[in-house]
């Protein structure tokens, strides 16, 4: 038996192992994830792991590794995190978000590190040596609102876009708030005397730490769209890099001591337009599952290590500082964001409700990044009560303000996601607007926020797209690309149905027009696409589309006894479609 | 001309007080950039603003400045020429909304800018969206990208039509013919998106209601 040869990797498959078939339990039964969300019952697995793992050796069971987390564990959430931003809502509540996360999170880091060192003062709680940088410290591992235990309670309960994501941005760029300020009070615990210099530099170094994240992750994301360029020969390998320069991003930022997060989201979103439009559908495909399914492993694992890094001897229970801490997270997060969102609502039009407000101060949950960054302070004799406090906050906030977050958001009535499919209509109003609102601050002769964006638009398309896509693909706007995903739909049920049967030679049209546009890309090479698209063909698609677009609409609000959806005759609608158009012309 | 402008008095009532003498002191500024110190201001004068060039529906944006039915006129057509009190008028329908405003008060501001954007759509001013001016629109959006295919505009604005007339009319008959879009209809549309705060230019916000009846 040659277990030492394979220890390491077969122990890495156990965990991974058990931590998909613990998921696929919780999702044989149904009524379980709609009461007590995946966080929970992974961490309680992770308990129960840890305890057989105590029970069995009679030690402490393997701490979560601070460096497996930060490397391994969590750039995988944060890519998926990142990529599949909406950033549409994102950059429209930018300032917001950004008020969160930098004023907020350092608000909470003071406001509990001094409020913690206030009751280190009492005599009772036998807690005087515990100095206040220690507290400051601790607070500023603390305060920072966790993205991958909002993301995985959020996710569940569908509230409107805009709340969503107001919390998420926060807790995904308070990381660089939260870099600096632990950096800044570990370096000042071991340096003998503190100067105002020093302060200022932390300062100082915020700005680097956070600009410089962005800068290199934008640097790695372009230089991806770049090679994917010249990826039309190699298919194979495209998705591969998509994951490669973004995890380069991220260690090349901790190099540096730079933000790996910021660096990462902003690989991820820089280079998610223009690789799109030169990657294969298949690659994207691709891209989109693996980094799914990484995330998810990750997730899950983090989840269980929590709970079974709890078990042990590693927590010096002090209950009083341990109850003043969750209390002061508490009261210092829901001041904040009311301070916060009154100063927001005064200058935005779309106001932030109070009920909102609950929800964005309730769903403040921390998690594995501060259990991580206690796990790697230096050891000094209080080490275990910061461990222990740290635990715990992290139980509290995803247990109790985990279970409790849903029926208070069916409680408060908060407004939920709206659950209607993306329209075609939409995307052009949308846009219209855009354009419209652009042009009125050109008149007026305001830069607002739709000038800006125009010019960065502008600029984008003389220069970038120039740089980065390949040479005959043209860069389709969100309406064409959201029109031809919901035509690929509805070709491909149509196809399963078997509808598309009538004429042979039709889905091969249908295919070159949209389907084969971005996967097949040597079928349009030699043919220019207006060439593709002559009359005859035309006018089969435009049935073809009518027909199926005609399909959507019957199968809406009818419902009729006698005829099924989807059992049209196709007299009729043929009939129909063609008043429609003599009308029309 | 210089100094402080002379508000006439009818600006203030036409407008509901809802923009303050700053504010309209800044545009007075703006429109005397506009029409090189003229009193009034033709399309020729919107040449010289060069950002717009590259707005695909510039065309449509400048149209509906001299449009009638936007200058709260009862005719119909357009104007050759507008004052500053009509460009006063045309920029009031993008401020932004106000605090203390009641139902009623809300649903009449969203009505009217809904009516700015379909009088925009609507360009032969029949009161409705034809098949073909939602095509029309279509193509001006799509215009910058040079490579595309203009059947595909075409079709596109085909789609768009037939969800419009899935929600506004539900199921049709087969012998019922869908006209086009009646302003009832466009406000269906606009449901699901929040007008109000979407359609807006920051610096008409309000920071005190000047009454000056």
């Amino acid at each position: 038996l040659d277990y030492q040869h394979v220890q390491v990797p077969f122990e890495i498959t156990l965990w991974i192992m058990l931590a998909s078939l613990a998921k696929i339990g919780f999702h044989l039964y149904n009524k379980l994830p709609s009461v007590v969300p995946e966080s929970c019952l992974l961490i309680f697995v992770g308990l129960i792991m840890g305890g057989i793992i105590y029970g069995l050796n009679d030690r402490s069971p393997p701490v979560m590794d601070s460096d497996i987390f930060f490397l391994y564990l969590l750039p995988p959430i944060v890519l998926d995190a990142g990529y599949f931003m909406p950033s549409r809502p994102f950059f429209e509540n930018i300032g917001t978000i950004l008020l969160y996360a930098v004023v907020g999170t350092i608000w909470n880091v003071f406001g509990i590190g001094f409020s913690l060192y206030g009751i280190c003062q009492v005599k009772a709680f036998h807690l005087q040596d515990v100095s206040l940088l220690h507290n400051l410290l601790f607070g500023s591992l603390i305060a920072a609102v966790d993205p991958v235990a909002v993301l995985a309670v959020f996710e569940e309960i569908h509230v409107n876009e805009k709340l969503h994501i107001l919390v998420f941005g926060e807790s995904l760029l308070n990381d660089a708030v939260t870099v600096v300020l632990y950096k800044l009070f570990r370096s000042f615990c071991e340096m003998p005397t503190i100067k105002s210099m020093d302060v200022f530099a932390g300062v100082g170094k915020f700005f680097v730490v956070g600009l410089g994240g962005v800068l290199v992750g934008l640097s790695f994301g372009f230089t991806a769209a770049f090679t994917t360029r010249f990826t039309k020969d190699i298919r194979v390998i495209e998705p591969l890099f998509v994951f490669l320069y973004s995890y380069l991003s991220y260690l090349t930022a901790e190099m540096f001591h730079l933000s790996g997060i910021v660096a990462i989201i902003s690989c991820a979103m820089g280079m998610k337009r223009y690789v799109e439009a030169n990657i294969s559908l298949k690659s994207h495909t691709t891209v989109k599952y693996f980094m799914k399914m990484w995330s998810s492993v990750s997730d899950t694992l983090i989840f269980i290590f929590l709970g079974v890094s709890t078990i042990g001897e590693n927590h010096e229970w002090n209950w009083p500082y341990i109850c003043f801490t969750v209390i002061f997270c508490l009261i210092w997060r829901a001041l904040g964001v009311l301070v916060l969102t009154f100063f927001v609502n005064r200058f935005h039009v779309n106001t932030i409700t109070s009920k909102d407000q609950f929800i964005i101060a309730y769903g403040g949950l921390r998690g594995a990044i501060c259990f991580s960054l206690v796990f790697l302070l230096p050891d000094f004799h209080r080490k275990k009560l910061f461990i222990a406090a740290t635990t715990v906050v992290i139980l509290f906030t995803v247990f109790i303000q985990g279970m409790t977050i849903r029926p208070l958001v069916d409680l408060l009535a908060v407004k939920r996601k709206r659950e209607s499919a993306p329209t075609v209509g939409e995307q052009i109003h949308i846009r219209f607007l855009d354009h419209l609102l652009a042009g009125i601050e050109d008149i007026s002769g305001h830069w607002g926020q739709y000038y800006w964006k125009d010019k960065l638009e502008y600029f984008n398309s003389k220069y970038l797209q120039k740089i980065l896509l390949r040479e005959y693909d043209q860069p389709k706007s969100s309406i064409v690309l959201l029109y031809e995903k919901l035509e690929r739909k509805h070709a491909m049920e149509l196809a399963q149905a078997g509808q598309l049967g009538h004429s042979p030679a039709q889905p091969s049209f249908l295919c070159s027009a949209f389907l084969c546009s971005s996967s097949d890309r040597t079928v349009i090479t030699d043919q220019k696409l207006e060439d593709t698209l002559n009359p005859a063909v035309l006018d089969n698609i435009q049935e073809i589309l009518a027909r199926n677009l005609y399909r959507i609409r019957r199968t809406g609000p009818a419902y009729n006894r006698h005829t099924l959806p989807g059992d049209t005759e196709p007299a009729e609608q043929a009939k129909e479609i063609l008043i429609l158009r003599h009308k029309s012309l | 001309t210089g100094g402080v402008p002379r508000v006439p008095a009818p600006v203030t009532s036409v407008l509901s007080l809802a923009v303050t003498s700053e504010q309209i002191e800044h545009l007075h500024r703006r429109f005397k950039q506009l029409s090189q110190d003229q009193l009034t201001i033709r399309k020729e004068n919107f040449d010289s603003i060069p950002d717009l060039e590259f707005n695909p529906i510039r065309g449509k944006i400048v149209h509906a400045f001299f449009d009638k039915r936007n200058l709260r006129q009862e005719s119909d057509g357009l104007a050759d020429e507008i004052n500053f009190e009509d460009f006063l008028t045309i920029m009031s329908y993008f401020r932004p909304i106000e605090m203390n405003m009641d139902e009623e008060q809300l649903d009449r501001f969203r009505k009217e800018k809904l009516k700015f954007l379909f009088h925009m759509y609507d360009s032969d001013h029949d009161g409705k969206i034809t098949l073909q001016e939602y095509r029309n629109v279509v193509e001006e959006l799509l215009s910058g990208n040079p490579h595309l295919e203009k059947e595909s505009a075409r079709s596109i604005a085909d789609g768009a039509m037939m969800e419009a007339a899935s929600i506004c009319v539900g199921q049709m008959g087969p012998d019922q013919v869908y006209e086009g879009i009646t302003f009832e209809d466009f406000l269906k549309m606009w449901q699901g998106i929040d007008i109000e705060t979407k359609m807006h230019v920051r610096f008409l916000n309000v920071d005190t209601i000047a009454h000056c009846y």
